[in-house]
């Protein structure tokens, strides 16, 4: 198995690295493309800011590489936001692999949403073994609208897509690598895909 | 629902744990690391470890530490202690720590908080506040309480958030180690006034006290050490009592 998460500056990708290890696996850290191309799976990351996370990607040119991905691919958290068609975080234009929107939550909550909520309607094989209601972590101020392509809602303001699937693009707005054991087993399915 | 996190507080020197901990069938209860896994298995939400000896030698040790705490812990936690610029929290953050907590550095030059959430985002920058009710008013304290500023509590609080903190984790030097409750007058005044998460801290004594900060407080966190490491109140419990009092926790 040859895992690679694409290193394009992004905050505490770390975890995610370790995450893998507890199960066995190896992650390569590379902006290489063809590394990339040649993966088994890939991992997108992403921890920050929208549109800079964004003009990084189209510095190294990964933003055309990556919707042309054919293996599966898992976005995480920013991730999976810059792979919808847009964010109001910096006004920006995602990859526009999933057909979302990503707004803003108002004021009515506290932002960010930081902490333990459970994702619902789950269907999708990378929830596998994964109870409805179970807990995950998510830290979070701008989410996906919930749409055709959510394989996953929580509740936080209103009901939002917390994980998205077109394809062989996966992505989650929660945390994985840091949601204890069940998040352990997403990663698990992520891998058996 | 987003529930409301319980959050034992670990206190570190040379890499070591410094409260004694008293923890069943646990071999080195001085090793952060085990003591984590350990946390992170019993419920714990999130973990906070604080470098209370943070110096230029032992940083490299504090590091040693977050990595294998980042290796083997599968919940997020949180680096504070000596963290007075972007490099510092560059490094954390590359040793797996999820977010940092800064507090003093903070309060010597408040755009600290401004360079780090736009370098790494509001979701990793805890501003944690010490504050003591003096005559009536809130002041912030520097050195773990023992220096008095002038800055009052709710006007730093505002501020912090407008600077970019993600969260603030407040501590009332009046309530801490007095095990008698939580500040939970000045906790639900910080709620009302930012929009932005706050972790109460200071005072935990009883299941009730926690009961008391998530209801009367208004708390998104809790946080507490020695009734933690005692044993005095079994995380599993606690989580258990406030779920049949209404308070939505991950069980």
């Amino acid at each position: 198995m040859k895992l690679s998460i694409v290193n394009y500056g992004a905050g505490n990708i770390k975890s995610i690295q370790f995450a893998f290890k507890r199960l066995g696996v190896d992650a390569i850290l590379t902006d290489n493309p063809g590394e990339i191309i040649a993966s088994d799976k890939v991992i997108f990351p992403g921890v920050g800011e929208a549109s800079s996370a964004m003009k990084m990607l189209k510095e190294s040119g990964l933003d055309q590489l990556i919707p042309k991905l054919k293996q599966p691919v898992l976005g995480i958290c920013l991730g999976m936001q810059l792979m919808c068609n847009h964010t109001e975080e910096g006004d920006t234009n995602g990859l526009g692999i999933f057909d979302a929107k990503v707004k803003r939550f108002s004021n009515k909550v506290k932002v960010p949403q930081m902490g333990w909520n459970t994702i619902s309607n789950l269907k999708s094989d990378l929830f596998k073994g994964i109870k409805e209601k179970e807990f995950m972590y998510l830290v979070h101020s701008y989410y996906a609208e919930n749409c055709d392509e959510s394989i996953a809602t929580s509740d936080y303001e209103l009901e939002y897509a917390s994980a998205l699937e077109n394809d062989n693009f996966y992505g989650v707005q929660f945390h994985p690598e840091k949601s204890g054991f069940k998040g352990s087993k997403i990663l698990q399915n992520f891998l058996n895909l | 629902m987003l529930t409301k996190r319980i959050v034992p507080c670990l206190d570190i020197k040379n890499g070591r744990t410094v409260k004694g901990v008293n923890f069943v069938d646990l071999r080195d209860a001085g090793d952060p690391v085990v003591l984590a896994k350990q946390y992170a298995d019993l419920g714990a939400d999130e973990l906070v470890f604080l470098d209370i000896a943070a110096t230029l030698e032992n940083r490299r040790t504090m590091h040693d530490m977050v990595l294998k705490v980042a290796e083997q812990v599968n919940i997020p936690f949180t680096v504070g202690g000596g963290i007075s610029s972007v490099e510092d929290v560059d490094d954390l953050l590359h040793c797996g720590a999820d977010k940092v907590s800064i507090n003093s550095s903070a309060v010597k030059r408040p755009e600290l908080i401004n360079e780090l959430s736009q370098k790494f985002g509001s979701q990793c920058v805890v501003v944690a506040i010490d504050a003591k009710e003096v005559d009536g008013e809130w002041l912030v304290h520097l050195a773990g309480g023992t220096i008095p500023t002038e800055i009052k509590l709710f006007e730093w609080a505002k501020e912090v958030e407008q600077r970019g903190a993600g969260e603030i984790l407040f501590t009332s030097m009046n309530h801490d180690g007095t095990k008698a409750g939580f500040a939970n007058e000045a906790l639900a005044k910080l709620s009302d006034l930012v929009n932005i998460p706050i972790i109460a801290s200071g005072g935990a004594g009883t299941i009730q006290h926690f009961v008391d900060t998530f209801k009367e407080g208004k708390a998104d966190a809790a946080l507490a050490a020695s009734v933690f490491h005692f044993g005095e109140i079994p995380i599993l419990e606690l989580k258990e009592e406030l779920k049949n009092k209404g308070i939505p926790v991950r069980i």
